[in-house]
């Protein structure tokens, strides 16, 4: 496995971090809601309300985000808590808040070296879509589009 | 098995509900769960209450895992309580120093049921 220093130089533009984003998101679904993703083609214009960020700083700086749509983070919620839940509800929040923190954790868990050297934020939930998020780094965001029970989940990693 | 109170601290309720799910798919006996969502709540909670195992998570606010299991050494109740941490903080350095602050498991995020039956039993089997 490479250290994180070893990446960093290797490759400004991360995109061989992208199998890894992808595995980290897939191990926490089938993990904790006991479900597997399937692959999507493209990012939907509409429909992705509801976005919870983790910001990632040290070693590696930036924003890891989740989109997806609130009945979505619905059933993500039920699916973790075994009980049905409103999808405007602070539960529903929370749970898709604690879906992006652990795929945060569990991204910077498998770059060898950069675990101690990479502090995540506790997550930050936004509702709706009518907002544009510009992170300040220096490299194209990496993008894993999949689908979670047939609906668009959408994992960015925009880092410097 | 014998019944046991468990101390769950985490700063998301959700993850402090899946943990005691997993407990109880793990064959732990629960007769009560405390609830803190951080280190300096879970104190305050353990002034009042004595408990048989606390799960404890990392990165929390006001007070985190690692300050709150230090912490933990000079409060009466909890005298040779077994701590397993549940966090995403998943690299050795973290481990180690949760370890040597008197933790006696650690169990990464995400995590199975069988993982938490894993590392918690023994630190019971130890404590009985």
């Amino acid at each position: 496995m490479k250290s994180a220093n070893d990446i960093l130089a290797v490759s400004k533009e991360h995109a061989d971090w992208i199998p890894l984003l992808e595995i980290s998101v897939r191990e926490v679904f089938e993990l904790m809601l006991g479900c597997q993703l399937k692959h999507l083609e493209a990012t939907p214009e509409q429909g992705l309300d509801i976005t919870s960020m983790v910001g990632l700083a040290g070693q590696l700086c930036g924003v890891l985000s989740v989109r997806s749509s609130k009945e979505s983070a619905a059933l993500m919620a039920y699916k973790m808590l075994g009980a049905e839940t409103d999808a405007n509800s602070q539960e529903v929040r929370d749970a898709f808040g604690e879906i992006c923190n652990m795929v945060a954790g569990n991204f910077k868990n498998k770059i060898s070296g950069l675990g101690e050297g990479c502090m995540l934020s506790v997550p930050t939930v936004v509702t709706g879509n009518d907002y544009s998020l510009h992170s300040l780094t220096d490299s194209p965001p990496l993008e894993v589009r999949l689908q979670f029970e047939d609906r668009p989940l959408i994992i960015s990693l925009e880092v410097s | 098995m014998p019944a046991i109170r468990a101390l769950i601290i985490d700063d998301s309720s959700v993850m402090r509900k899946i943990v005691e799910r997993s407990l109880r798919q793990a064959g732990v006996n629960l007769t009560q769960v405390l609830e803190a969502g951080n280190g300096a709540e879970a104190l305050a909670v353990l002034e009042q209450s004595q408990v048989d195992l606390i799960l404890c998570d990392i990165n929390m606010p006001i007070m985190d895992g690692l300050e709150f299991v230090k912490q933990l050494a000079g409060v009466s109740n909890a005298k040779g309580v077994p701590v397993v941490m549940i966090t995403t903080e998943g690299s050795e350095s973290h481990v180690v120093q949760a370890l040597s602050c008197g933790a006696r498991g650690y169990i990464r995020k995400p995590f199975t049921a069988d993982q938490v039956k894993e590392h918690v039993l023994p630190v019971l089997a130890v404590k009985t």
